[in-house]
């Protein structure tokens, strides 16, 4: 500390002010030091606790000193401690751990619900994607291989016999489970949800076409088994990792749509900041859409060699489908003060 | 500020101010803040690619080598027929998590560090800047989310395409197409007031310098290096008058207390004598240094009296008060 006879010796009455109040600054300069320096827990936690205390002590002291000191330095100082502090008293306090619990109890499903109406328009854009496909494709079989493009050894191509198609559906059982494949389809998948997502930006047009072309290709698959007979075997096929994939993919192209909604349509609100809400809203969601694709790359890996049947597939996909849609809309926990912000 | 116009606007603040943001705090304190300049974030955008592409380098390598190890053990044990399923088994894991790696460098190395106490980057912690919250708020974990899952298409995705289009046939016009996207988004940052990119836009974030001061000595107290008996008699030995301080306002105290902390002889010296000039000063300055602080000193003193009355002199132009 500064001893008195040095408060009472300063000749300026901003230089007692500064002398005065020193030691708080000092102890705000080292706490924050420390906890930019991710040394959390080497504060004690009288430190911890007095952080949002002399933060605001020391806001007021640049508040006065602004009024009463012509001292450049110090002024300089104060504002940069200041603005050290405040961004981490403000900053993203919450541990990753915290904000997961909160978000999957409720945060992610909240964001979901408030974006319905434009969960509709995905859907109904997806429903229209398949079924342009298929009329794509029953009109003129040669957009099946554009839509389709397969290797040399795909046997998923038009005129390929009923038996041939049975055994791309069945029969994988006695295979490993395909672990490097599903790791592949997740990142893949992830990375077409995240550009899904991120094309919102352009007021959600490419979120659209993304989201017709992916479907279209469902589409040209339902055609092409359903020449043969095989639409419900497919159906199940698809429904093991598809309810949960598909549902992801209809959470992105949602999210994407709402940004580029909100932005062509801020209301009586800036752009920027209509912008800005619905891009907080809807990257929650992208959250929920990673996690969705895990299990989905999981299940596609996994679980549909494991179940050589239509019904069992349709047990698994229908399962899925239930819980997401009742984790989604169904349960609402009371949603606390911490949740909403 | 509210004072008489002043004819001259500081150098300094002039030379930045279209960097200049003022932020409100929720305690209703205004803050300045410098937005990070477009040349300081492509630094710290090309040190994290860098780190990245080092970390997927350093990953794909060390699994490698972790997958010919495992495979000459096996092969040593000599047991073909049953160990090929699990030596199989050991390198898709491996796949998996090489898939994983690169999942994850790719889409959690701005998160991870954005959420830091330091809302920085190791790229933007070396060059000095951070992300904060547009509105002077909390910066949320949605935030730092939503900007950067927009990287994904102002930056991975066209350079992904670019390389992917350069090995086929169709060069010409994938590349420009390419080439158009990435510039839209570069550009971006050039286009609005705020210097936001695409994914600032999303989140509500922008990027700020993050400066660090250290609190130094008040130039007008005797700092306990030097010595503390010379200081009283050296602030006595010059006296100014209340016409010889009424000459300069607040600007041109701070350049004098920029000088003083500079300590350059012949700064100080040059000031000295214009100082002398203006305010008439004709008896013999021995030392000059002692000279200027004492004038700084008694000109602060004057100007902060006048400050606690509300009446403010801006600089040396604005009407004597």
């Amino acid at each position: 500390m500064i001893a008195q006879s040095a408060i009472e010796a300063a000749a300026l009455r901003s230089d007692r002010f500064r002398l005065e109040r020193e030691g708080d600054w000092k102890r705000l300069e080292h706490i924050v030091s420390r906890m930019e320096k991710g040394r959390m827990r080497r504060l004690s936690d009288d430190d911890v606790l007095a952080l949002p205390v002399l933060y605001r002590t020391v806001a007021s002291s640049l508040s006065v000193a602004r009024e009463t000191s012509l001292d450049a330095a110090t002024l300089a100082y104060l504002e940069s401690l200041v603005q050290r502090a405040w961004f981490l008293v403000y900053g993203p306090r919450v541990s990753l751990g915290a904000w997961l619990r909160r978000f999957l109890g409720g945060g992610l499903s909240a964001s979901v619900r408030a974006i319905w109406p434009d969960l509709l328009i995905a859907l109904a854009v997806m429903v229209a994607g398949t079924i342009v496909g298929w009329l794509l494709v029953a009109s003129d079989v040669e957009w099946y291989h554009a839509l389709f493009p397969g290797g040399p050894g795909e046997a998923r191509v038009p005129g390929a016999s009923r038996a041939v198609l049975f055994d791309t559906l069945f029969g994988n059982d006695g295979q490993d489970p395909m672990s490097a494949f599903a790791a592949y389809l997740f990142s893949n998948n992830a990375q077409v949800s995240i550009l899904a997502f991120a094309f919102g930006f352009a007021f959600g047009i490419p979120t659209l076409l993304l989201l017709v072309q992916n479907t279209a290709v469902l589409g040209a698959l339902l055609w092409l088994y359903h020449g043969q007979g095989l639409t419900l075997e497919l159906a199940g096929w698809l429904s093991v990792h598809g309810t949960t994939e598909l549902f992801a993919i209809l959470l992105s192209g949602a999210a994407g749509l709402h940004i580029g909604r909100s932005m062509a349509f801020p209301g009586d609100r800036p752009v920027l900041l209509a912008a800005a809400e619905a891009g907080r809203r809807a990257s929650q969601i992208m959250a929920g859409v990673i996690i969705m694709l895990v299990i989905a790359a999981i299940l596609e890996g996994f679980a549909r060699q494991l179940i050589d049947n239509t019904p069992g597939r349709f047990a698994v996909g229908g399962s899925m489908l239930v819980f997401w849609l009742v984790y989604f809309f169904a349960l609402r926990p009371p949603v606390d003060g911490a949740a909403s912000r | 500020m509210n004072a008489a116009p002043p004819l001259r606007r500081p150098r300094s603040s002039r030379a930045n101010s279209s960097r200049e943001r003022i932020m409100i705090t929720p305690e209703g304190i205004a803050l300045p803040l410098t937005l990070a300049s477009r040349g300081t974030r492509l630094g710290a955008l090309t040190l994290d690619l860098l780190f990245i592409g080092l970390l997927m380098i350093g990953t794909t390598m060390a699994l490698i080598a972790i997958a010919g190890g495992t495979a000459n053990l096996f092969g040593a044990v000599q047991d073909a027929g049953q160990n090929a399923g699990s030596l199989r088994h050991a390198l898709e894991f491996l796949t998996v998590l090489w898939f994983a790696a690169m999942f994850l460098f790719r889409n959690a190395y701005f998160l991870f560090f954005e959420l830091g106490p330091r809302g920085a980057t190791p790229g933007k912690r070396i060059t000095g800047i951070r992300i904060a919250a547009r509105d002077g708020g909390r910066l949320t974990a949605e935030m730092v989310i939503a900007r950067n899952l927009l990287r994904d298409i102002e930056l991975f995705m066209p350079l992904v395409f670019l390389a992917s289009a350069s090995g086929g046939g169709d060069m010409a016009g994938a590349s420009l197409a390419a080439i158009a996207w990435f510039l839209v988004f570069v550009l971006f940052p050039f286009f609005n007031r705020d210097r936001l990119r695409a994914g600032d836009v999303i989140a509500g974030s922008w990027v700020v310098e993050a400066p660090k001061r250290k609190l130094e000595a008040a130039m007008s107290l005797s700092s306990p290096a030097r010595p503390a008996v010379a200081a009283p008699a050296r602030v006595s030995a010059y006296r100014f008058g209340e016409a010889e301080l009424a000459a300069y306002g607040e600007y041109e105290l701070q350049t004098l207390e920029r000088v003083l902390r500079e300590n350059r002889a012949e700064a100080i010296r040059q000031v000295c004598e214009a100082i002398c000039r203006k305010i008439g000063w004709t008896a013999d300055v021995t030392d000059e240094r002692a000279f200027l602080e004492a004038y700084y000193t008694q000109l602060r003193a004057r100007l902060e009296a006048g400050m606690r009355m509300g009446k403010r002199k801006p600089d040396k132009f604005a009407g004597s008060s």
